[in-house]
């Protein structure tokens, strides 16, 4: 008798979801803990994709670094840029132009558009809907052609230079700009027809991989992630940097802290994202874009942080010189890296294809998390 | 008896968002006309990149086979992954021998299409191509030299 | 031209000039291997086609152009990649267990032959006129699950079993549905032969006959056939971001074809069957008392008639696949026991009520 009740005990069995597997994005491996179908452990292994960005950093001049922090949240690449020029510019007291605040402004915001665009398209893969994968790239296509006019690239884009910008926005570009708000504003509805107000859609995500406030605070999570668990983490409201100060906007907060939540939250911040280009496109000041800085840059022996927000949450950059031409040490606060943490968390008790769904919220870049 | 037309309710509304969803893919599926991909390599005649476009660095040569650099190698110092290397050579111009280069070194394999060379030349002799097609099927085509044979330096470049 | 409304004359005198120089037993025999070659024709060129059309028709959904290299329009396109399935290397996990690996595509395949055996084409075009052809084709169509089940059992990976499993509650749980919502339309013909079905719609269709009855009936055998056949946005025995490809992970080259072709073999037969019951087949569109409108209607041969309708069934389904998100597996059965198999069950009634009162047409 006793060997039949034995044999009848469902056993935890392992699986490995990575590094090669169509919904981790990336090379990113989780050994996941199963019962049957239900999630019982999630360990995300990392290092697939690690290039030592930090260490390279030890060697190269600051011009050089902000190149490299393109490739680790490629999708926000003009933003990480930002936040090593910021960093700079604080050490060496310049203040920019206000052309340069304005159009990185603009650019930020088309970054996290883009973002958003695409992972709502990756999102509606992951789920099953193939179709939206091709829309979101429709549209984020025009986005990625504004960008190549004007900064030379359509994703490792390298248009921010410690003192300003590389060069200045070519002709086109407020012309390209408004014409594509008034054509996304058309679309963005269609999103929420194919997506957000569909039942398949609507069941698999209400619900699904909570995550409190508490719980976002504790393990770090920010960005649309943590916001839409109530966590007011915004670095643009919150330590204002470039134009953020000068234009309206609301801080799209969230209270469910569910999977519907953050797509919710991601939605509703590319509405603001418009109306934050719209209400500085046309009100470019005129002037030099950029001061200019000395061949080498040597920072003054000191420590620096300067955070900013991300499509995927506050990226921060902390420099510590000894007033060489390279940092003594540079380290990258990487979103991806903290949001990752909480997927165990949010995970348990789910199904595979929940897990799926929580991931695809959370937005990860491998890149980023790894670097 | 509630419930009953929750029930109902729930069936009708999710069918309704159903066809709503259906109704995008549809609209697309009978405006062929709003396709937007391209037919790559048959659309190479009217395919244009934005003239700032980074596609590759080369060395800008005129018609007489005169290029501008001068072999000081700022590039190569402002180049963060060593694709750039200068080989320069000493050449006697009125009798004073003068640096200028012998080999302009180019691994297109290691370039990141960064940009940051163009702003460190200080004659501006080198720009970014708008080339992008580089798929070749041996990687020692990759490292290009970028001064063509038998050029030489400009006159009045220092 | 007669042969192509009605098929007994083509089928009538092959058979005649055959019992002219054979014995009746040899005959039959030759006769089935000639609908045996037939099938199979019907089979490779379905896969052709259906590859190439849901290539195509999901490019259109996605705003691009599909297909456009081999071939002009890339109607080559699948004709290519036969060749390239064909000569890939058969890989095989080294603990598989290779005999049921192996079996496991064939009986898929097999399963798919055998529900088209009794599927009517067109007037006189009719391999097997089974008194029980629906009830067949349903049994028959759903062995391939054993198939799955196998492929997955066998394949030594994870990822497979648990698609398999997936796959195995969801196909014994919607053929339910199938099965009830074919019954509806049975409760007005009185007959589960295909052949009588259809004779049964000369004068109109079922789903327009059978009121608001018929037609819940109808959709619900669209998505109850959906899961059946394993498509989006029921592939979750396959569920590409989750499982990779579920059952079929660890095939390879033909293997995989094979795979790759009952499904759409599958796709077929439901699609057929659906046009059959509620469509009315090969019959014509006729609307009762309209003399010169039925006969112009005539003229379009009944086999371009049953294509045509299977093709618009196909069409929905390619239609649902690439445009929703995938089914959860509790939501997948959810929506089965908690919202298809009432309302059938009521639907019935309420047909049965109809058909008792004769308030159909
Ligand atoms: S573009 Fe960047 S990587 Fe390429 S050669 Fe110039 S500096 Fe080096
Ligand atoms: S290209 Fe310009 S920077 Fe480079 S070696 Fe020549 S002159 Fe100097």
């Amino acid at each position: 008798m006793e060997e039949v009740t034995q044999e009848l005990e469902s056993k935890e069995y392992f699986i490995n979801m990575g590094p090669q597997h169509p919904s981790t994005h990336g090379v990113l491996r989780l050994v996941l803990s199963l019962d049957g179908e239900i999630i019982k452990k999630v360990e995300p292994h990392l290092g697939y994709i690690h290039r030592s960005i930090e260490k390279m950093c030890e060697h190269d001049s600051y011009q050089q670094i902000v190149h490299l922090t393109d490739r680790m949240d490629y999708l926000s690449c003009h933003i990480n840029n930002e936040a090593v020029c910021l960093a700079v510019e604080q050490a060496l007291q310049l203040e920019v132009p206000d052309r340069v605040k304005v159009i990185r402004t603009i650019i930020d915001e088309l970054t996290r558009l883009s973002s958003h665009q695409l992972w709502w398209g990756v999102m509606g893969m992951d789920l099953g809907a193939i179709t939206t994968f091709l829309y979101g790239f429709r549209d984020r296509e025009i986005i990625t052609d504004i960008f190549e006019e004007t900064c030379g690239a359509r994703l490792t884009m390298n248009y921010n230079i410690p003192g300003g910008l590389f060069f200045d926005i070519h002709p086109n570009f407020q012309k390209r700009t408004k014409d594509f708000i008034t054509y996304f504003r058309k679309k963005l509805p269609e999103y929420d027809t194919l997506l957000t107000n569909n039942v398949i859609f609507m069941q698999r995500m209400k619900g699904i991989g909570k995550l409190s406030k508490e719980d976002a605070i504790s393990y770090g999570v920010t960005g649309p992630t943590g916001r839409a668990s109530g966590f007011s983490c915004d670095v643009r409201k919150q330590h204002p940097y470039m134009a953020y100060d000068k234009v309206n906007f609301k801080e799209v907060l969230g209270t469910e802290g569910d999977c519907l939540a953050r797509y919710k939250c991601r939605i509703a911040e590319m509405w603001e994202s418009m109306s934050i280009i719209e209400q500085l496109i046309d009100n470019i000041p005129e002037g030099p874009v950029k001061v200019p800085t000395k061949a080498v840059i040597k920072l003054p022996k000191g420590e620096w942080y300067q955070k900013v927000e991300t499509a995927r949450g506050e990226f921060g950059v902390y420099i510590i010189s000894e007033g060489q031409r390279s940092p003594y040490r540079l380290k990258f606060r990487s979103p991806g890296f903290s949001n990752l943490s909480a997927l165990d968390h949010m995970a348990r008790g789910c199904k595979i294809a929940d897990l799926v769904a929580i991931m695809s919220t959370l937005d990860l870049v491998i890149p980023d998390i790894d670097r | 008896m509630k419930s009953i037309i929750k029930y109902f309710k729930d069936i009708f509304s999710g069918l309704r968002s159903l066809v709503k969803g259906m109704a995008v893919t549809g609209h697309y599926f009978t405006h062929p006309k709003e396709i937007i991909t391209q037919q790559y390599p048959e659309n190479r005649d009217t395919l244009k990149m934005f003239e700032r476009f980074r596609g590759e660095v080369v060395l800008l040569h005129d018609e007489n086979n005169e290029h501008k650099c001068t072999g000081c190698s700022a590039c190569e110092v402002a180049c963060p992954n060593g694709t750039i290397e200068i080989i320069p050579k000493r050449i006697e111009v009125d009798g004073r021998k003068v640096k200028a280069i012998d080999q302009f070194v180019y691994h297109l394999q290691m370039c990141t299409m960064c940009g940051l060379c163009i702003p460190a030349c200080p004659t501006d002799a080198i720009v970014m191509a708008n080339t992008f097609e580089h798929a070749v099927f041996d990687r020692s085509k990759l490292t290009k030299i970028l001064n063509k044979p038998g050029s030489k330096i400009m006159d009045g470049i220092k | 031209m007669n042969w192509l409304y009605d098929f007994s004359y083509l089928t009538g005198g092959i058979h005649n000039s055959l019992s002219e120089h054979f014995e009746p037993s040899t005959v039959t025999l030759i006769e089935m291997i000639l609908a045996g070659v037939a099938f199979m024709i019907l089979f490779a060129i379905l896969g052709l086609v259906l590859v190439y059309a849901e290539r195509k028709v999901s490019a259109f959904f996605q705003q691009r152009l599909g297909p456009m290299r081999v071939g002009k329009w890339g109607t080559a396109q699948t004709l290519a990649d036969v060749i390239k399935l064909l000569m890939k290397e058969p890989l095989m996990n080294k603990n598989a267990d290779s005999f049921l690996f192996n079996l496991a595509p064939y009986i898929i395949m097999i399963a798919a032959f055998m529900a088209m055996a009794a599927l009517p084409f067109a007037k006189g075009l009719h391999a097997l006129d089974f008194d029980i052809g629906i009830l067949y084709v349903s049994a028959v169509s759903s062995l391939g699950v054993i198939g799955i089940l196998l492929a997955g059992w066998s394949s030594d990976n994870k990822y497979s079993l648990i698609g398999a499993m997936r796959s195995g509650a969801q196909i014994i749980s919607y053929e339910l549905s199938v099965g009830l919502s074919l019954l509806t339309i049975v409760v007005l013909t009185g007959s589960l032969q295909f052949s009588t079905i259809i004779e049964s719609q000369a004068n109109g269709w079922w789903i327009f006959k059978g009121h608001i009855s018929a037609v819940i009936a109808f959709i619900i055998f669209l998505i109850a056939s959906t899961a059946e056949t394993n498509r989006g946005p029921f592939d979750l025995a396959e569920a590409e971001s989750e499982l990779t490809a579920g059952f079929h992970t660890e095939y390879s080259g033909l293997k995989f074809a094979f795979f790759f072709l009952a499904e759409f073999a599958n796709m077929f037969i439901v699609s057929a069957i659906g046009a059959t019951v509620f469509l009315g087949g090969w019959m014509p569109f006729h609307i009762g008392g309209w003399v010169g409108f039925n006969n112009i209607m005539d003229y379009i041969p009944p086999i371009f008639w049953f294509f045509g309708k299977v093709s618009f069934i196909i069409f929905l389904m390619m239609w649902f696949r690439w445009t929703f998100p995938r089914l959860r597996i509790d939501q997948l059965l959810t929506l089965e026991w908690k919202y298809l198999l009432p309302v059938n069950l009521m639907n019935i009634l309420i047909m049965a009520f109809l058909a008792l009162m004769g308030w159909h047409f």
